[in-house]
């Protein structure tokens, strides 16, 4: 019984632990938008749930011919569940090395906080089903 | 729980921002100080930022790396009146660019300004975090 009610809610738990991470990592952007030679980080939302949710095939994807794609630029750098942190596209350059664009940071950080908002009231919705379902509709 | 980092993400930048501003503030202030402590000219101090990241890379934060005085020559004025005026006449003055102290002073305070609302957006997360199962 507990195990179902742990699968029922997992879904929306990942979202909102890789929500809640993605935050900081943007919060940590804006917080370094005067840092010379800082770069701009972000994470693939979706890719890091669906391999959050199957737990499975972590490799980064291979190239096994010359004209392959390459996978986007990365350091080796991951947050401590093993998403990969990638490099934000540059937009417009600056003098000093920095990549950080408030515009995009501030954007996708009021995104992402709405995202998370929406996941607790989705999760609460789960919740309340559930306690509907226990208590038969008394 | 990586919302609370933000807090100590937020903060760090708030902090080295507020020291940014303080030099400015003293630039600004000893833009007209022809001698100081060590009898010669006020020069510009500047701040360097580094980006700090946590051990587990989930978060950065920001640190003032250190102070720096502006290497760039002193201002020579001409003032033969002045105690401190060499031989020809001229008096060496701060090498301090008010127009790039207010540049700076903008900046620091935008900068600051959008790490406070960061931090608020971060608690209003973590207070709706509280309202799950009520």
């Amino acid at each position: 019984m507990l195990g179902k009610l742990d699968d029922f809610l997992r879904f929306n738990e990942t979202a909102l632990s890789l929500r809640s991470q993605r935050q900081t990592v943007i919060a940590s952007n804006i917080a370094n938008a005067d840092t010379p030679g800082y770069k701009a980080r972000d994470i693939d939302f979706s890719a890091a749930l669906s391999s959050a949710m199957s737990n499975t095939n972590k490799d980064p994807l291979k190239t096994t011919a010359g004209k392959h794609y390459p996978a986007p630029p990365q350091d080796g750098k991951t947050l401590p569940d093993g998403t990969p942190l990638l490099y934000r596209g540059i937009v417009q350059g600056s003098v000093d090395g920095n990549t950080v664009d408030m515009d995009v940071e501030r954007n996708q950080f009021a995104d992402n906080a709405l995202r998370y908002e929406a996941g607790v009231t989705l999760i609460n919705s789960q919740i309340k089903g559930l306690l509907a379902a226990i208590q038969g509709g008394q | 729980m990586s919302l609370f980092s933000i807090f100590n993400v937020s903060g760090s930048a708030m902090s080295a921002q507020a020291q940014r501003l303080n030099v400015v503030a003293s630039n600004l202030a000893n833009a007209d100080s022809a001698t100081s402590a060590n009898g010669t000219a006020y020069r510009a101090k500047q701040v360097v930022f580094e980006a700090t990241p946590s051990a587990n890379n989930s978060s950065t934060g920001v640190k003032v790396q250190q102070v720096i005085e502006d290497p760039s020559p002193l201002k020579q004025v001409y003032d033969p009146k002045n105690p401190l005026a060499d031989e020809k006449g001229y008096v060496s003055m701060p090498n301090v660019n008010v127009v790039d102290e207010m540049v700076n002073m903008l900046s620091a305070s935008r900068s600051y300004q959008t790490n406070v609302e960061t931090m608020n957006a971060a608690k209003s997360l973590l207070l709706k975090t509280l309202t799950i199962g009520q």
